[in-house]
């Protein structure tokens, strides 16, 4: 075989995988799409399950779909307190000294490698541990511990790529870390940061394997830390699970419904960060 | 004061993983007490109510289900990476990386819906019978399928970085001493990339490995060694969410729960590991030219 048809035959290859991924894509929203759409109402996202849900009488998602929102909100919220500080500490206050960073990446990726599901076996042994019951406080927990890493690691990319000089400017002129980390590195990096929060915001409200132990199910919203939650990606997998085709054509339903909710979050997270990004020094 | 609070959240972050490993192994010290080590990991012995706990089902099909998913990914992975670094046009890329982002962004049990609606039926009335296979379709090869498609993006995203850091001058000499551009791909990118290919390769078979969502919907868990691709498998993670129900109503389950999350965590851990290392290396490599 010559060098230019092994390379033809070459580039056919990669043509046809590159399609190929679209392709793939394309059918998962479409395939899911038109066997949701006969089940999806407004009913759907505006209602509770009623008595007989499960077996085909009316209601909604409306508990998973705010329950899902309380989760990821809660774990959001937490996972930036205890990840900022990491991800600007790493950047600012240790940028010297190479081999406490190091570590720090080290630990990060050990966590962000392990599986949901480890975090949910171990959630759920804490809370047997603490005699805790399943809960959306539980659940927030474990999903806080789940996507920390997720979040530091997205805002540690975009802080390396502040330039020095930007920082030393700010330390000549008398600042300190806290006040360079907040004053100029915070708003010179508000576009990746919005970035992280709404990927880490995705994976919370995404993962189904670290609540499955630690939030229970109910058919009601929860009014307190304390209460049971649904969640949307449990919904799904219960609702798929039913004999009954009604209950199976809301789990495609419900699935649509997520993966719009996903859409519109990496969505508006490319607009942010465009948005923002002229507020940005550039060098 | 700022300072010590922020310091107080590296701690934390760092102790979470150890906190993980020493919570699991206690965990799981009740089963380790009660069966061999051995026992436990290469006896195919799976009867909880009468306390054997042979867990050799669930690591071989995970076994399978991960390196028949990377199997497939990879080439698809390598192919897409080469066209996308290196022929394609300006307005492909801008409608592949949001494909990649939102193919990454996609919950596990969406992909678990798909495969139940897709790929459960295509093997089970296109690819079993063509191989003259019976099949329900909910087996080892359905769950690699959906798994393949998940790491796909994942694999892709660290390939694409790993090849846009080889430099420029290196692929210019090539081109200048009269090398033509495939020769080049061929002889000094996928040469210079191959550490970084084998280490996207294994973050891929450590994401894999720990799936669960997904794979807990159209692996078909039945507890047996999977004997062919067509037959249903019961890959570990599966194994951990299918009985969360029932592990505090039988003695010694939770404990051999735990220690199936510390199968999952160790796997991932050494691969992570093994990869993370590579990485960096090649990083070394590559920046000295």
């Amino acid at each position: 075989m010559s060098k230019k048809t092994e390379e033809t035959v070459f580039r056919v290859l990669m043509i046809t995988a590159t399609i190929s991924i679209i392709a793939v894509l394309s059918l998962i929203i479409i395939s899911v799409a038109v066997k949701a759409f006969p089940a999806l109402s407004w009913d759907m996202i505006s209602k509770t399950p009623k008595g007989g849900f499960y077996f085909g009488k009316e209601g909604g998602i409306l508990n998973a779909i705010t329950g899902s929102f309380y989760v990821a909100t809660g774990a959001t919220l937490f996972a930036f307190i205890i990840g900022a500080p990491v991800a600007f500490l790493i950047n600012l206050h240790y940028i010297k000294q190479k081999a406490i960073i190091n570590i720090i990446r080290f630990f990060l990726d050990i966590m962000w490698g392990v599986p949901s599901i480890v975090y949910g076996a171990f959630g759920f042994s804490i809370m047997i541990y603490f005699g805790l019951k399943t809960s959306l406080l539980a659940g927030i927990i474990t999903v806080t511990l789940f996507i920390i890493p997720i979040m530091v690691r997205a805002m540690d990319e975009v802080l390396k790529e502040i330039p020095h000089n930007l920082l030393e400017a700010s330390y000549s002129l008398g600042s300190t870390h806290s006040e360079t980390a907040l004053k100029i590195m915070f708003r010179q990096c508000v576009p990746g940061i919005l970035t992280a929060i709404l990927l880490s915001f995705g994976r919370a409200i995404g993962d189904a394997a670290s609540v499955l132990f630690t939030c229970g199910f109910t058919d009601y919203i929860p009014h307190s830390l304390n209460d049971q939650v649904a969640t949307l990606p449990l919904a799904i997998f219960f609702q798929l699970g039913s004999p009954v085709p009604e209950v199976q054509a809301r789990a495609y339903a419900s699935a649509f419904i997520l993966t719009c909710i996903i859409l519109i979050i990496s969505l508006s997270a490319r607009l942010l960060s465009k948005k923002y990004e002229k507020h940005k020094i550039n060098f | 004061m700022h300072l010590n609070w922020m310091k107080l959240t590296v701690l934390f972050t760092c102790i979470i993983p150890i906190l993980l490993l020493i919570g699991l192994l206690w965990k799981s010290s009740e089963i380790l007490g009660h069966s061999s080590l051995q026992e436990l990991l290469f006896s195919s012995n799976w009867r909880p109510l009468s306390k054997h706990f042979g867990f050799l089902p669930f690591i071989l099909s995970s076994v399978y289900v991960t390196i028949l998913a990377v199997l497939l990914a990879t080439p698809v992975c390598i192919l897409t990476a080469i066209e996308l670094t290196q022929y394609a046009k300006p307005w492909l890329l801008r409608i592949m990386q949001p494909v990649i982002d939102i193919l990454a962004g996609i919950p596990s049990v969406v992909y678990g819906v798909w495969g139940v609606l897709i790929v459960v039926p295509f093997v089970k009335n296109t690819l079993s019978p063509i191989f003259g296979f019976e099949s329900s379709g909910y087996s080892l090869l359905a769950a690699s399928l959906v798994l393949a498609v998940m790491i796909i993006p994942f694999i892709l995203n660290i390939l694409i970085e790993i090849i846009r850091i080889i430099p420029a001058e290196l692929t210019e000499a090539s081109l200048a001493l009269g090398a033509g551009k495939w020769m080049t791909i061929k002889r000094v990118i996928l040469k210079k990339a191959l550490p970084g290919i084998i280490s996207a390769v294994g973050l891929g078979i450590s994401r894999a490995f720990g799936e669960t969502m997904a794979v807990l919907m159209v692996a078909g868990n039945v507890v047996k060694i999977p004997q062919n691709i067509f037959d249903s498998s019961y890959p570990l993670p599966a194994l951990i969410a299918n009985n969360y129900g029932e592990m505090l109503s039988i003695p010694l389950y939770d404990s051999a729960l735990m220690f199936a999350a510390l199968i999952l965590f160790f796997v991932v851990i050494v691969f992570n590991i093994f990869s993370r290392v590579l990485i960096v290396q090649t990083e070394k490599s590559t920046s000295y030219v």
